[in-house]
């Protein structure tokens, strides 16, 4: 909320910038727009930069998979020109909030294009990729997986932001909607766009150094949800959850127990916990597999401010490097 | 066969041990205190009650995080003060106080919605608040079994006043001026046993393994010591079972477990021998001597 609040602030102080300094230019009224979590939120702000006042309906460290809408959210959404939404299904309660704000702007869906994972593929091909290591050569314990994809999404794994190609698809399809919305400062737009994704390039070729030096047997994590599918597809990794894709679903005893045999199976020497979810039961499992927690990654939130993961970009390193540290020792 | 089945998932993992600990100590616990609210005709203040803590707790949580400690001590004072201020409030005004309660608990429902959703920052605040009983931690287990150890000792000294405001609440008002006293206990146990259970089981499943075996439990005993001893088993019997299900079928535990008991209590209401179903309706043969 405080971020909600601070960016009212911010764009009051804007507009009351606006007002008394006789140079600012009266067209120069920066567009509201509405993105719906943190990350997008991050990637609007690089791109859209001064031009833009943005409201994000889901601050960091929030839970999007659970969030319920405030009128305060609602009216964001009435008074934006556009909407940014990951899409895949990941905001189950975008349409009903757009309808009942009824939002007459654009919607921009920032997974257009992306290749996306489907749920049982997305199984299917890490079973096949790793097909040629020995350890992974009994695949009955992954079979009970299966069940608990897709309980709460539709057909494809919403995280695509995980993946940092996706970040430029991302970046692409918001600076084409900012331009169309606003063509005066198109131009601006893609220059944005540009930086912003010469630093995601930048950014992408240490993460493949870091994890390409992991060693063939260190390249299963374990983590509290479903999240990282299109991490794991770039790297090669296999991630394990025992919640499955949404935080909505309750556990039960035998998703456990298929960890815990894995854990074990594999000699996984460390298991992962996450900022947005419930980590009590990844301790549990660290305790009794001997495994050690390998460190906090983020998942579908940012960090605050302070915090180590506060843009999509630090996210990202801090991830891969909590990762890399944890697994290559 | 028998091995596989029951016991191997308690020898092979630590957590199934750990759930079952967890759950035998809530239905120790619990199970008595169900026993005297189903005898005393409060069976749903229990769910009132259960209501009645989550402000308590999402302060907290609010306050120091994740901490067992905080959660616990929120929810023991908020549900006292909602015990007491329906109580207090039943005994200075004509309200009844079933229906202070439900004023009371609705209020303090109403004041843990509003805190979670303006100060927490959308982390599912239900699964934070309210554990697993897969994912009992060593402090977690603790605490569960003193409030089991505890919740027993405060029954056995209150037990005869206790029975006796279930038979005749008038007269144990007029002979002793413990009656107040042997309610607000009873209320506070009521409270720290749904407290308890929240971190085993959640929020309804703990109200469930307090009210369901007491309600079973009245098909099979007549004396009070016969129906707590009945349905501590129920209770017992069903986390077992429960637990064995999530394992097998992938069930969720919590669910699985106050199914079982509702399934337990089905069967008690039919076959039960003390006015089930079919006791009830069979020709009686009594009085033959």
């Amino acid at each position: 909320m405080t971020s909600l609040r601070s960016v009212f602030a911010s764009a009051t102080a804007l507009a009351t910038l606006s007002f008394t300094i006789p140079t600012a230019s009266w067209a120069e009224q920066p567009i509201p727009v509405v993105a719906t979590f943190s990350i997008l939120g991050d990637m609007v702000e690089r791109i859209g930069g001064e031009h833009i006042a943005l409201t994000t309906l889901v601050g960091p460290e929030g839970d999007t998979h659970v969030y319920q809408p405030t009128p305060k959210a609602a009216r964001s959404v009435a008074e934006a020109d556009l909407l940014f939404m990951n899409g895949l299904e990941f905001e189950g309660w975008l349409e009903r909030l757009a309808e009942a704000a009824s939002f007459d702007g654009a919607m921009v869906v920032a997974t257009t294009g992306i290749s996306p994972i489907a749920f049982e593929e997305h199984e299917d091909n890490d079973h096949d990729e790793h097909a040629g290591h020995d350890e992974h050569d009994e695949h009955d314990e992954h079979a009970g997986h299966d069940e608990h994809a897709g309980h709460d999404h539709g057909t494809f794994d919403p995280h695509a932001w995980q993946s940092l190609d996706n970040a430029v698809i991302y970046a692409n399809n918001i600076a084409a909607g900012l331009a169309q919305a606003d063509p005066a400062n198109a131009s601006e737009y893609y220059t944005n766009r540009a930086a912003f994704v010469a630093e995601i390039v930048a950014l992408k070729s240490d993460i493949d150094a870091m994890m390409a030096a992991l060693p063939a047997d260190k390249r299963t994590v374990v983590t509290p949800h479903d999240a990282f599918g299109y991490f794991a597809e770039a790297y090669d990794l296999t991630f394990e959850a025992p919640q499955g894709m949404s935080t909505e679903s309750e556990v039960s005893a035998a998703d456990v127990a298929a960890l815990i045999t894995q854990i074990r199976r594999e000699s996984i020497s460390a298991v992962f916990i996450e900022s947005i979810t419930d980590n009590r039961m990844m301790e549990q499992i660290a305790n009794e597999t001997g495994a050690t927690i390998g460190g906090t990654l983020y998942s579908d939130a940012l960090s605050g401010e302070t915090g180590p993961a506060s843009t999509y970009l630090d996210m990202m390193r801090h991830n891969a490097t909590t990762l890399s540290d944890a697994l290559g020792s | 066969m028998i091995w596989d089945l029951m016991l191997a998932p308690f020898a092979d993992f630590g957590f199934m041990r750990r759930a079952l600990l967890g759950c035998i100590a809530v239905s120790v616990g619990a199970t008595p205190v169900g026993v005297f609210l189903m005898l005393r005709h409060m069976s749903l203040t229990g769910d009132a009650m259960a209501h009645a803590i989550l402000p308590g707790a999402a302060i907290g949580y609010l306050v120091s995080g994740l901490s067992l400690g905080a959660m616990t001590i929120g929810g023991l004072v908020a549900g006292m003060i909602v015990a007491l201020a329906s109580g207090f409030v039943a005994r200075v005004t004509s309200l009844r106080e079933d229906a202070s309660l439900a004023a009371f608990y609705l209020i303090s429902l109403a004041l843990g919605v509003l805190i979670v959703s303006t100060h927490g920052n959308n982390v599912d605040l239900m699964h934070v608040l309210f554990g697993t009983v897969l994912a009992l931690d060593d402090t977690a287990l603790i605490l569960l079994c003193s409030f089991a150890s505890l919740s027993v000792l405060v029954l056995a000294l209150l037990f005869r006043p206790l029975v006796l405001e279930c038979a005749d609440p008038q007269f144990l008002r007029s002979v002793s001026k413990l009656s107040g006293v042997t309610h607000f206990t009873f209320l506070a146990l009521v409270v720290m046993n749904l407290v308890g259970g929240f971190h085993a089981l959640g929020t309804l499943m703990a109200v469930g393994i307090m009210i369901l075996p007491g309600a079973a439990a009245r098909f099979w005993a007549e004396s009070i010591a016969g129906l707590i001893a009945v349905a501590a088993l129920i209770a017992m019997f069903s986390s077992l079972i429960g637990l064995l299900l999530s394992f097998h079928y992938s069930l969720p535990s919590g669910p699985a477990i106050i199914l079982v008991a509702g399934v337990g209590y089905g069967l008690s209401l039919i076959f039960g021998p003390v006015g089930g179903a079919i006791a009830q309706n069979l020709p009686r043969r009594k009085f033959e001597t």
